[in-house]
């Protein structure tokens, strides 16, 4: 077993008892003991005053990946729903646990969650692992690594998959480092290779300028992130149901490092609406200084669409960063993505490429958004931008 | 306060180009520069030890040419600079990353806080910050937009979300990595950087850290990459011509008409 208690050098304080969120620690003769509840997720590790309790680390060519079967989805709830990134992996997942002839699971952790054990089951989960407790109400980093590292090193999958979101990122990072697991991050592709049964992951490496498929031969789970609306989201089937494995877990406020002191609510709906809209109108470094976003907006508002922008423009503060389109922004397929003074950054294109309609307004002939536009007009965009805008809003009364 | 700051050297993409015959990266001739988030974190230490007094340390893993980075970090106020370089890091994934500077850390020890920045322009994982947290066994802190308060044993932070804004508090020491918009990084002056020309840069290898050759690079990394390859892009673009922005206009209106688009 990789955590042990070093019986001489333990002190009887019972720290570590609360830090356990499986109840897995008991005090014989003034000693901390571990049971065989424990699930090895580490949590009592830093709880120890004193370094009594270890963990050693498994090596990578030990592993024995046989053991490790089934394709894992983490939940991510957010206002008590499935987030879209969690059902668009469902549907990817379920895909590779056919390939794979396998169970797709989804891990669902939170307080009172239950209910989304049936939407998962609709978009294609098999099974539920299900953890409630109040303390994991809303997101934090500790108790949610504890309780989800738990759960891997006890029912052992071959894949975990992850929305790449700040709280996918967050998490998948510190699980996969408490268990040594290979992790790759934001990729756009996912494919089975069925004879050795490793799991192909494509992301694009250097702002997108190559792209790379990542392996994992020895060690396990082979974890991924992915962003929203890369995958598709399944047609939900409400007649499917799921086996609900219910966790039970105990946690103690006082054994949690970190505590949420206020959350602010914002910019939800220019968020989502960036993603869910079907026409978007983005500005880059052409636009010179934040005032003239304004000739951007307006144009928005003329065609009824939503404001996007270039990585360049947001890292100057021009708009703040949930308007940003591309690797590290958002990915979008709108029907109509129009471009103004935006060179076309590798970067960038990974976010939109996969637009239905793509038109690009620069003054440079040689940008390289023109190479992926449909419609390309070279020009002064302080001209252009705004003739287009007075000529839709004439066409169509906008 | 003792402040550790990692940072990585990475090439300026915005300076990279696309051969367009071959469709591949230019990357001759492309300058160096500090990871731009990283700036961030740095300047993020500067303050809180220009407030509570102390040291900044600056680290990073990388090959002898990262020297330089650790220099501009020197420049722009830093008080110690320690170059982690070794053949054995070479082909490091993220684990591997995370496990050599947790050794570094513990080798340098008694720290309040880590500051990262959130993510490299090259890699653009933002793995290895919580990476180093979990192997420390310390709170971490993701996409800090403000540093609200540091007493000597917690920290309020705000954090940047796509949805909004979140503030938490969390023991010290702990680990945070750092969003553009945290701070203005500063630029030092000619005379900073003449100084820090000539500043020391400690050189620690695998060996100084007691850093095990099996997680370390290659052999330490559990991911590898199986094949590299270019994008594919098949778009048969039009250039809409005319004389003035509004016949241009007019004519795009016309063909996004006909695509059925508007």
């Amino acid at each position: 077993m990789p955590i042990y208690i070093v019986a001489e050098e333990c002190k009887g304080c019972k720290l570590c008892l609360p830090a356990c969120p499986y109840g897995a620690i008991e005090m014989v003769d003034g000693v901390a003991v571990l049971t065989d509840d424990c699930t090895q997720c580490g949590a009592c590790v830093s709880s120890c005053k004193f370094g009594a309790i270890k963990l050693e680390r498994v090596e990578m060519c030990d592993v024995d990946t046989s053991q490790y079967r089934g394709v894992w989805v983490v939940a991510e709830v957010n206002d008590g729903r499935l987030a879209d990134v969690t059902l668009e992996l469902l549907g990817e997942g379920r895909q590779l646990a056919d390939q794979l002839g396998e169970q797709l699971s989804l891990v669902l952790v939170g307080h009172e969650v239950e209910p989304l054990a049936e939407v998962a089951a609709a978009y294609g989960a098999d099974k539920v692992y299900l953890a409630q407790a109040p303390e994991l109400e809303r997101y934090r980093t500790g108790p949610f690594t504890d309780v989800i590292t738990g759960i891997i090193n006890r029912y052992k999958p071959e894949i975990v998959l992850i929305g790449a979101t700040g709280m996918g990122r967050d998490l998948a990072s510190r699980i996969a480092a408490r268990i040594s697991a290979g992790l790759t991050a934001d990729c756009t592709g996912l494919e089975i290779s069925v004879e050795d049964r490793l799991l192909y992951q494509t992301r694009p490496a250097f702002g997108g300028n190559i792209m790379a498929t990542i392996v994992c031969r020895h060690a396990r789970p082979q974890m991924a992130t992915v962003r929203s609306h890369v995958f598709l989201k399944p047609e939900p089937d409400h007649n499917r149901t799921a086996e609900v494995v219910e966790v039970p877990v105990s946690l103690d406020e006082k054994s949690i490092m970190t505590r949420i002191v206020e959350v602010i609510k914002e910019n939800v709906d220019a968020a989502a609406n960036l993603q869910d809209s079907d026409i978007i109108v983005s500005g880059g470094r052409g636009l010179k200084k934040a005032d003239n976003f304004e000739l951007i907006r307006d144009l928005a508002d003329a065609i009824g669409g939503a404001v996007g922008a270039s990585r360049a423009t947001v890292d100057a503060g021009w708009i703040p960063a949930y308007h940003q389109v591309g690797q590290t922004g958002k990915t979008v397929h709108p029907k109509l993505y129009i471009a103004c003074g935006i060179s076309g950054a590798v970067q960038h294109l990974a976010g939109m490429g996969s637009s239905d309609c793509i038109v690009a307004i620069n003054s440079d002939p040689s940008a390289p958004i023109f190479e992926v536009a449909h419609f390309g007009i070279v020009g002064d965009l302080f001209e252009v931008v705004p003739a287009l805008t007075r000529a839709i809003r004439e066409e169509f009364g906008g | 306060m003792r402040i550790i700051v990692c940072i990585k050297q990475v090439p300026d993409t915005t300076e990279v180009k696309i051969n367009p015959e071959t469709g591949t990266l230019v990357r001759d001739g492309v300058p160096s520069i500090i990871n731009p988030f990283d700036e961030n974190a740095i300047e993020a230490g500067l303050q809180l030890v220009e407030e509570h007094g102390g040291e900044v340390i600056v680290i990073t893993m990388g090959p002898p040419q990262a020297e330089q980075a650790l220099r501009d970090a020197l420049a722009m106020g830093a008080n110690r600079a320690i170059l982690i370089s070794d053949r054995a890091f070479a082909g490091a994934d993220t684990l591997a990353t995370s496990y050599v500077l947790a050794q570094a850390v513990e080798r340098i020890g008694d720290f309040d806080l880590i500051f990262c920045g959130k993510q490299a322009f090259d890699g653009d994982t933002g793995q290895v910050g919580p990476g180093l947290a979990e192997h420390l066994g310390i709170p971490q802190i993701t996409y800090a937009i403000d540093i609200e308060e540091v007493t000597d044993r917690e920290i309020q932070v705000r954090r940047l979300l796509s949805d909004g804004f979140e503030v938490v508090r969390t023991r010290l020491p702990c680990l945070i990595t750092a969003v553009k918009q945290l701070n203005e990084p500063r630029m030092p002056g000619l005379k900073s950087r003449m100084k820090a020309k000539k500043a020391e840069v400690e050189q620690w290898t695998c060996d100084c850290i007691g850093a095990l050759a099996d997680r370390c690079g290659l052999d330490g990394s559990p991911t590898s990459v199986m094949r590299v390859f270019s994008p594919t892009r098949q778009v048969e673009g039009e250039r809409i011509e005319g004389e003035t922005a509004e016949e241009k206009v007019c004519r795009l209106i016309d063909k996004l008409r006909d695509a059925q688009v508007l």
